[in-house]
């Protein structure tokens, strides 16, 4: 019921969001309405595959100083590869790598899997269990990973709940 | 204060424009399909969020830009799931070289 109720309530505020239409009693009820069905087909579904809560917060504040910090990454490896692409001579080393993440929980794999995919330079090639596949573009992208800093970071998220 | 917005705007859309060609330019200049992935993740993510990030100090605090968070949103939470589909297709056919693996890999690190 609960999981209901946030689904409806976060579908309503995407529904508010993307319409721009706050004081239209039609529209809105018909807002509410489409929310409900997408509510009572989403409940339809999850018996055949179960999905978590969108309002409940699988992990605590760290998130919030998670994103800067991957967008800071992000924006380095950014010029770091461009940097090498205009450089005449192209100085790139890429290799496939091997990498144990140490987070527990699979949202926590996913998240770090993601992550190393969104920074240039690296991309996971495979996940699968608790080995991950990384191919990276230079040696010192896959040398960064291997000393395994945001792997500490990932798995810091989920520290607060096992 | 507008005018600052605004030369912020430009040099965020402009900067946009200058990742989105030399992530074009990577695409030609990569030697092989992996490597060309990491060119190709340029665009996408400081390419695409600049020219995002452009339009929304043009659009101020407005529905508009609330919008084009969302989108930015979006699309960094789909392109890596995108690229990672297409590594998948890349590795599973046969013809394709399998890429080097690096030699002082560790085997296990926890």
């Amino acid at each position: 019921m609960l999981h209901a109720l946030s689904l409806w309530l976060f579908c309503l505020g995407l529904w508010l969001l993307l319409s721009g239409l706050f004081d239209n009693p039609l529209l809105l009820s018909f807002g509410a309405l489409s929310c409900t069905l997408v509510v009572f087909v989403a409940w339809r579904v999850e018996q055949v595959d179960p999905e978590e809560q969108p309002l409940r917060l699988r992990f605590g504040p760290q998130l919030i100083l998670y994103w800067p910090w991957l967008l800071r990454q992000v924006v380095l490896a950014n010029i770091d590869v461009a940097r090498r692409i205009l450089d005449p001579k192209l100085p790139i080393s890429p290799a496939l790598i091997q990498l144990k993440p140490s987070q527990r929980s699979e949202l926590g794999r996913v998240i770090y899997a993601n992550s190393i995919t969104l920074t240039p330079g690296t991309v996971t090639t495979s996940l699968s269990g608790d080995s991950l596949e990384v191919h990276a573009l230079t040696r010192e992208g896959a040398d960064a990973l291997l000393a395994g800093g945001m792997d500490r970071r990932v798995a810091g998220l989920e520290r607060g709940n096992p | 204060m507008a005018w600052l917005i605004d030369g912020l705007s430009w040099l965020a859309l402009l900067g946009g424009v200058f990742f989105m060609i030399v992530g074009g330019v990577g695409l030609l200049r990569m030697p092989d399909f992996y490597t060309r992935l990491h060119a190709a993740s340029i665009t996408d993510t400081l390419g695409a969020g600049l020219i995002l990030l452009g339009l929304m100090l043009q659009g101020g605090w407005t529905l508009v830009s609330a919008k084009l968070l969302l989108i930015l949103l979006f699309l960094w939470f789909t392109s890596p799931t995108a690229t990672h589909a297409l590594v998948k297709a890349a590795l599973s056919d046969p013809e394709n070289p399998r890429p080097l693996l690096h030699e002082d890999a560790p085997s296990s690190k926890s």
